[in-house]
């Protein structure tokens, strides 16, 4: 796994699961429609990557869909990182 | 007519989905006024039966009070029935700025307005306030009706995890560039019983520059010293920018609700919230109703003292019988049970044995984490509580719980 989606993986277990949580996360877990984030808390994690690597994601991108998983996740950064 | 056969027979079929998934809720009919004793036919038709009512908000036993029934006969014949009007045009009588006036009072606040239930109150007081340059920071256990206010505002959205005071602080510092932080709790969280750390969250928002806003439904009459919310138990009383409260509940159960904060806030609201300039004005006889529990509780705190002895007994007998409670200061204590079936089948179980108390399971609450949520009031007596321990005993051991935790309960039950 690349640098990039170990850190947006982490940032997901950390922000959206329980202490006591025993769910299992990995890159292609589905996020938004297996219910782990919902369409509130998605706003966070798209502040958390535009910060964290200098990119704006315009709302029209930021579909509950781009952000299913951290796979693809990592490539909606990916595309905005070389645009 | 257009309501066609094939619209009847989809909408037909997703009533079938909700009953499929065990989720259809009926509703039971009580025959008489709300209080510690009830007659309920259940299911339609059948015969009435004697039961405790242990699912009420009526925290305070004000619902069928004497005094306040009094109060609302008076207020129908000195201010009448309706105003058919909504409050700017011409539904403001003058006990409407005595309640509000008594409410600012009460709560320790600068202003207050009435909204027609404390649902309009949070759906509009968001949107009045606060524009895209905000961010709105919520608890992640807030009630659903805070959850439709935020969708109605423009703001940005962000939530901490239940009462983690550290994801708080780092999702406030990651703001720091909106115009204004609103940090979002309930004072007493409906479903869990255990209340907001306020001390900390005002220190939060001081330290980020942040303001505050919680619900205080399930706590307005009862919780501090006085009665005033949660933040008179936590000693924060003045420091909260917006509170919202309910007349549903602990002050009267008959409805209503108000923003009181900030005066600058609360005269947003009232030129610009939805549901306060869209909605009736709330009826006469609710408010002078309302005016006769605030001037009850107000400088006397004997039913509120009666409520935490209530609470403190049912809380240790249920432990000291073996169930596991979840912690808190509040009238609200769930049982837990895990398991959505178990919780239907001991709910039944107790009405049989004259306790009404209600199961609560996905998605109400969360998965693997169903309950029976059971609520004090100042009208139990001990009496009262001494059959419902007896009664949760004896169904608790037919179900055989007593003395289980979380783990034991799940691997008999299943989640
Ligand atoms: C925390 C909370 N806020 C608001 C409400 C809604 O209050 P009302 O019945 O006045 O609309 C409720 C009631 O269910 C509640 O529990």
């Amino acid at each position: 796994m690349d640098d990039q989606k170990k850190m947006i993986l982490e940032y997901v277990i950390a922000e959206y699961l329980e202490e006591d949580d025993d769910q299992e996360i990995d890159c292609d877990t589905e996020l938004i429609s297996g219910g782990i984030v919902d369409s509130f808390s998605m706003v966070s994690l798209k502040r958390f990557l535009e910060k964290k690597y200098s990119i704006q994601i315009p709302d029209a991108d930021a579909s509950p869909e781009a952000f299913d998983s951290v796979n693809k996740i990592s490539d909606l950064v990916d595309r905005f990182k070389n645009a | 007519m257009t309501y066609s056969a094939n619209i009847r027979a989809a909408l037909e079929q997703e009533l079938g989905g909700i009953k499929e998934k065990g989720l259809f809720k009926e509703e039971r009919f009580i025959l008489g006024p709300q209080k510690a004793d009830i007659s309920v036919e259940y299911p339609s038709g059948a015969p009435a039966s004697d039961v405790i009512n242990f699912c009420a908000n009526n925290y305070l036993g004000l619902s069928s009070h004497p005094d306040v029934v009094k109060a609302a006969h008076e207020g129908l014949e000195t201010h009448g029935y309706g105003m058919s009007s909504v409050r700017f045009i011409c539904g403001t009588q003058d006990i409407h700025r005595t309640l509000e006036q008594k409410l600012t009072e009460f709560l320790g606040t600068e202003d207050t307005i009435l909204f027609p239930s404390c649902m309009d109150a949070n759906a509009g007081v968001f949107e009045a306030v606060l524009g895209p340059e905000d961010v709105m920071i919520a608890d992640r256990l807030v009630h659903a009706s805070i959850i439709d206010g935020m969708r109605l505002c423009a703001s940005m959205r962000d939530t901490y995890k239940h009462s983690d005071m550290k994801h708080l602080e780092q999702k406030l510092e990651m703001h720091q560039d909106k115009r204004i932080r609103l940090i979002i709790t309930d004072g007493v969280f409906s479903m869990d019983g255990d209340l907001a750390k306020m001390d900390e969250i005002v220190a939060l928002a001081k330290k980020w520059d942040a303001m505050v806003f919680t619900d205080e439904s399930h706590s307005s009459g009862f919780i501090g010293k006085t009665g005033r919310g949660v933040h008179e138990h936590c000693g924060v009383m003045g420091e909260i920018d917006i509170i919202t409260t309910t007349l549903g509940k602990g002050l009267g159960g008959a409805s209503g609700g108000c923003v009181s904060g900030r005066k600058e806030i609360v005269e947003l609201c009232r030129q610009k919230a939805r549901p306060y300039l869209f909605s009736n004005t709330v009826a006469p006889v609710i408010v002078s109703g309302a005016i006769k529990v605030l001037d009850l509780i107000s400088g006397n705190t004997e039913r509120r003292d009666k409520l935490e002895w209530n609470t403190n007994y049912w809380r240790q007998g249920l432990t000291d019988a073996g169930f596991d409670i979840k912690k808190g200061d509040s009238p609200i204590v769930p049982v837990m049970l895990y398991n959505a079936k178990l919780a239907q089948d001991m709910s039944r179980d107790l009405y049989h044995e004259g306790i009404y108390a209600v199961g609560f399971f996905f998605p109400v609450v969360p998965q693997a984490a169903a309950r029976i949520r059971t609520q004090l009031s100042a009208d139990h007596d001990q009496a009262h509580l001494d059959k419902g321990l007896a009664a949760f005993k004896k169904v608790g051991e037919k179900h055989g719980i007593l003395g289980l935790g979380k783990k034991e309960i799940i691997e008999k039950f299943g989640k």
